[in-house]
């Protein structure tokens, strides 16, 4: 199995545990069968660790927030906004982006498997896959937010987005005060994860 | 169906348990798992209404307690015997007993076109639209035995339609083999009052095909 320099449980030498010894199993079956190449499956793992991943999403967020237009055409067509950036493809194919504003924050979540955008996103981290926030992100979003450290005002309304189809969210927080005169690039530096996500907020200036 | 992976509005799984600086993958075996799941899917026949119906027929009590990728890994076993590309003794011992089916596996070169390349979903509508923005509609008690994306937690409740989608492949008939049969798909928004009984004023919204919905 080749090294991807993030090994822990199952480094050369110590004892695989048993799914990492029945996922190698499977992948010199399905070698020996000739369905994959193993230096395809190094690409795909490459291209999600260090291509594809929230620095995507940010220039997008942090482009919305310095351009009123592009703002305004990924409020009519994300899919053709974001593409126009050059992310696009699986798990991106119909996307929708929700502003939050002072009155509305929107929070993203897949009840059913683990839906969510991954040519803005990359890969979801595992809480977001989890039985905790999906079986409670619906029922008791404040709870939620406020684990994640985020307690909104009584006035500010939650619009939980559960993700049931083929079309993906890509929440666009609120832009930080104190960020007059910034570049989108420095913008971009502000902007989370966990805040295209719903479950943060954008970061304030230093 | 009915499984553990419909868990919208469950109780007793505790708190969310977020990990600071999260690698992508924890161990070399998820990222192999990953990438095995998707290279073998852009070859193996299958949709991805059918990889999503396969996670789900875990038994419940090992889907609450495995990882994500054990799940993916269930289905992609799953998907492989149901395929005939493997048989139950080639993955018992990871051996090559049977012969292979003519496969051309993805070469490096073609993954970043595959995973970028521009799809949809969306197809040509069989009929006109039921819905349009802003009517309110119902969804239906429905329990099928097969493959579903109309959760649980949303049955039975009233709703407003806010956006309109187009006609999409739809899950139920495309996991179970019976073709993409595209129907109209559509956002709805719930107050969670009507589906949790709760005082306040946020909401829910769902990506619901129009089988899953009645008029009110």
């Amino acid at each position: 199995m080749p090294h991807d320099g993030h090994d822990h449980d199952d480094d050369a030498g110590a004892a695989l545990s048993p799914v990492a010894l029945r996922v190698k199993a499977l992948e010199s079956l399905l070698v020996e069968k000739g369905y994959v190449d193993p230096a395809a499956l190094d690409v795909l793992i490459e291209t999600y660790e260090t291509l594809i991943g929230p620095r995507n999403g940010a220039r997008v967020v942090a482009r919305a927030w310095t351009d009123p237009d592009f703002a305004d055409w990924l409020r009519r067509d994300a899919t053709a906004a974001i593409t126009s950036i050059g992310y696009a493809g699986r798990q991106g194919e119909h996307m929708v982006a929700l502003f939050n504003t002072p009155e509305t924050h929107n929070m993203v979540v897949c009840t059913l498997c683990s839906c969510y955008p991954w040519p803005v996103l990359g890969l979801p981290p595992v809480w977001y896959k989890s039985m905790p926030y999906r079986s409670r992100a619906v029922m008791e979003p404040r709870a939620v937010l406020a684990e994640f450290g985020v307690t909104l005002p009584e006035g500010t309304a939650v619009r939980v987005w559960d993700s049931t189809a083929e079309v993906r969210y890509l929440v666009i927080p609120q832009r930080p005060g104190g960020t007059e005169g910034w570049s989108a690039e420095q913008l971009a530096g502000l902007v989370t994860r966990d805040s295209m996500i719903g479950t943060g907020l954008a970061s304030s200036p230093a | 169906m009915n499984g553990a992976h419909d868990c919208g509005g469950m109780m007793g799984f505790g708190p969310v348990a977020a990990e600071r600086d999260e690698p992508v993958f924890h161990s070399a075996w998820e990222s192999r798992a990953f990438a095995l799941m998707s290279a073998v899917g852009d070859i193996g026949g299958w949709t991805l209404d059918e990889d999503r119906s396969a996670c789900e027929t875990m038994h419940p009590a090992d889907y609450a307690a495995t990882s994500y990728y054990e799940h993916w890994l269930h289905g992609l076993q799953t998907l492989l015997l149901k395929h005939g590309l493997v048989t139950a003794e080639e993955l018992a011992d990871g051996r090559c007993h049977a012969s292979r089916i003519a496969k051309q596996p993805t070469p490096a070169p073609a993954v970043w076109g595959l995973v970028t390349a521009p799809g949809s979903y969306a197809r040509e509508p069989q009929g006109p639209a039921r819905y349009a923005i802003g009517d309110r509609v119902r969804t239906r008690r429905l329990n099928p035995a097969g493959h579903t994306r109309l959760p649980r937690y949303l049955r039975g409740h009233a709703g407003e339609i806010i956006a309109r989608h187009g006609a999409h492949v739809f899950p139920d008939s495309n996991a179970a083999g019976r073709g993409e049969d595209p129907r109209w798909l559509y956002t709805v928004r719930f107050t969670c009052a009507e589906v949790w009984g709760t005082a306040t004023r946020d909401t829910i919204h769902a990506d619901l095909w129009e089988p899953y919905l009645e008029a009110v």
